[in-house]
């Protein structure tokens, strides 16, 4: 059942859920904070609305920086603003940045540890019909191996709202991950949003079963867990929106309180969520666990519901893991 | 911002005699680390004797003081020459110079920004530093102050795609705040850089991108001290000074010689090296 404390969205298990694109909580943050911190600056390679940056370089255009496609030179003049003691935050798709650029990111971001704020956008199948070359599936792996750096994947776009502000206020670098196409708003002002601490949103009476998600996956694994409980199957629902740090806590005491953990993300399992919750469960407390996620495969053009159903993503997917690990014991 | 003052000949012989000692440095920190680089950082002792000693608006008791002009090292391989100029400007004791790629040392192989005083930024992965460069130069416009951006390039990241989207975007902005200085000596690990990937009409391809470009002889201090200058006096375009340098310059085996990009001399070699350094006159002899 839902947890009343993290205040959900009332409307999420209706037909109708609040949809809004994930993306779209980042830019009225990055709006926000423009005028809350003259230190802000953006900078964009040649992809200004579609990383809703535009607004932003309308109200602030002296501290707005198009660079053109060069997603290298991006990050790397990003990293000299910051070490002038601005606060920058770049812009573009997570294939490019932190794709293309990634040595730079590691060289000039983290190891000259400034607080350069990255922005990868068009993440995952949800980026549909432009198929596997726009469709990230990688990024958290190759920014959660960083050092000096912080990694949000927000379940919606009022949650991408809250880690963007965030964002200026943790000195390292950090990376938002953003996907396209609109989601279900799962959240509300109201829920509460802490960096590094994961949120329970559903706890079952008996749960036999712990479900970590992220990002798109959160609302699938609320329906799932909706679906099990119907079916006697009690469950909890952790929305891990940092994968780093990850929150070791609260995975230990629901693994001991379950037994099993299965994981779920719009990602390669290798690398991704799936990997630091096992990394955790290993080190502290071994229990079963299952891995929904993108099985070492590129994605193609289609609807991003059709990808889902396709690559193993789907609701159904995170009730067959469910119930596969359950069946374990 | 500070005026480079004119160089009297009094000057002049002191920048040559401090370049020579950088050299001495820069041979004995590398004999004791036992690998790194040799060609490049000898080559640039006269540039960096006349930026530290002259040209730069700075305090070394005081490193971050705010009104500093900012050196930018992008080519981070040859820091010895950095490291040996920082501590001869009194950033650091000279014998912790001894202490260069050991272990617990603030001497990295490659510069480490937050490791030690005087240094901007972390290199070393070619073709990163005028883009960081830009960005402090942006930064500075934004804050409204003059101070000045040096960002010191070799020539064979010219090879990096990262640095000429750097000169594009510096050329767009017209980033007059910004002096780059590039070590034309003409060598990389592979052998001479026409040869592995030419970079030929240089001088061409930046005026294209919107520089202003200045060819000068890097071992000559009193013109390289002038190509400053009129950086300084350049607005609306962004300067690089083409700065031609002989590798391995003042130790007559390494010169010219692109085996010892990449490499450092034994015990022999350095004796021998810091003899001929020594027996210089003050002031080298040019062409």
């Amino acid at each position: 059942m839902i947890n009343e404390n993290a205040k959900l969205n009332k409307k999420l298990f209706t037909q109708a859920p609040d949809m809004t694109p994930i993306r779209n909580g980042f830019g009225e943050g990055i709006v926000e904070l423009g005028k809350e911190n003259d230190r802000v600056v953006v900078l964009t390679a040649d992809l200004k609305e579609s990383t809703r940056v535009d607004e932003f370089a309308k109200q602030f255009p002296e501290r707005f920086f198009e660079v053109g496609v060069a997603e290298q030179n991006m990050v790397t003049i990003a990293a000299g603003l910051a070490v002038g003691g601005k606060i920058p935050f770049v812009t573009s798709y997570a294939v490019f940045s932190p794709g293309r650029n990634w040595e730079q990111i590691r060289t000039t971001i983290c190891y000259n540890n400034v607080n350069v704020n990255i922005a990868g956008h068009h993440t995952g199948l949800m980026t549909g019909p432009d198929g596997a070359t726009h469709q990230a599936l990688e990024d958290i792996a190759i920014m959660r191996v960083l050092p000096n750096m912080t990694v949000f994947v927000p379940c919606d776009a009022i949650e991408a709202k809250k880690a963007t502000k965030a964002m200026t206020h943790i000195q390292n670098a950090g990376y938002i991950r953003l996907a396209r196409d609109p989601s279900a708003l799962i959240t509300t002002e109201e829920t509460p949003f802490t960096p590094g601490k994961a949120n329970i949103l559903w706890e079952s009476k008996k749960p036999k079963v712990t479900i970590i998600a992220c990002g798109t996956m959160v609302a699938r694994s609320l329906f799932a867990a909706e679906e099990l409980e119907k079916e006697g199957i009690g469950s909890v629902v952790i929305n891990m929106h940092t994968i780093k740090p990850i929150d070791s806590k609260t995975i230990i005491t629901y693994a001991k309180k379950t037994k099993c953990v299965v994981t779920a993300e719009e990602h390669q399992i290798a690398g991704g969520l799936g990997s630091a919750v096992a990394e955790v469960l290993a080190m502290n407390y071994p229990v079963p666990q299952e891995f929904v996620g993108v099985k070492d495969a590129f994605g193609e053009s289609g609807k991003p519901n059709e990808l889902f159903e396709k690559y193993g993503l789907g609701v159904k997917d995170i009730k067959t893991a469910a119930y596969r690990i359950v069946k374990r014991f | 911002m500070k005026e480079v003052e004119r160089l009297s000949e009094k000057k002049l012989e002191y920048l040559y005699t401090v370049a020579n000692r950088i050299r001495e440095l820069v041979i004995e920190s590398l004999l004791v680390a036992g690998s790194g680089h040799s060609a490049g950082p000898l080559g640039m002792a006269d540039i960096f004797a006349s930026l530290y000693f002259h040209i730069l608006n700075h305090e070394p008791k005081n490193p971050l003081w705010e009104e500093r002009d900012r050196l930018i090292l992008s080519n981070g391989h040859i820091c010895p020459v950095q490291y040996a100029t920082l501590a001869l400007a009194g950033y650091f004791p000279l014998s912790e110079l001894q202490t260069l790629r050991k272990i617990d040392s603030r001497l990295q192989g490659h510069p480490h920004r937050g490791s030690l005083p005087g240094i901007e930024t972390t290199s070393g992965p070619l073709g990163s530093g005028l883009s960081q460069a830009i960005g402090m130069a942006l930064a500075l416009n934004l804050d409204k102050k003059r101070n000045r951006v040096y960002c010191l390039m070799s020539d064979g990241e010219h090879q990096e795609g990262n640095t000429w989207e750097a000169i594009m975007f510096a050329g767009k902005k017209k980033l007059s705040n910004i002096t780059a200085i590039v070590d034309r000596n003409n060598i990389q690990i592979d052998g001479f850089t026409e040869d592995v990937m030419p970079l030929e009409p240089l001088r061409r391809k930046y005026e294209a991108f919107g520089w202003n470009v200045i060819d000068v002889n890097g071992h000559n201090i009193e013109d390289f001290v002038y190509a400053v200058l009129e950086a300084q006096s350049v607005f609306e375009r962004p300067t690089v000074i083409l700065a031609h340098t002989i590798p391995g310059k003042g130790v007559r085996f390494m010169e010219q010689n692109y085996t010892w990009h990449g490499k450092v001399p034994n015990k022999k070699e350095a004796e021998e090296a810091i003899r001929e350094i020594r027996s210089l006159s003050k002031r080298i002899e040019h062409d």
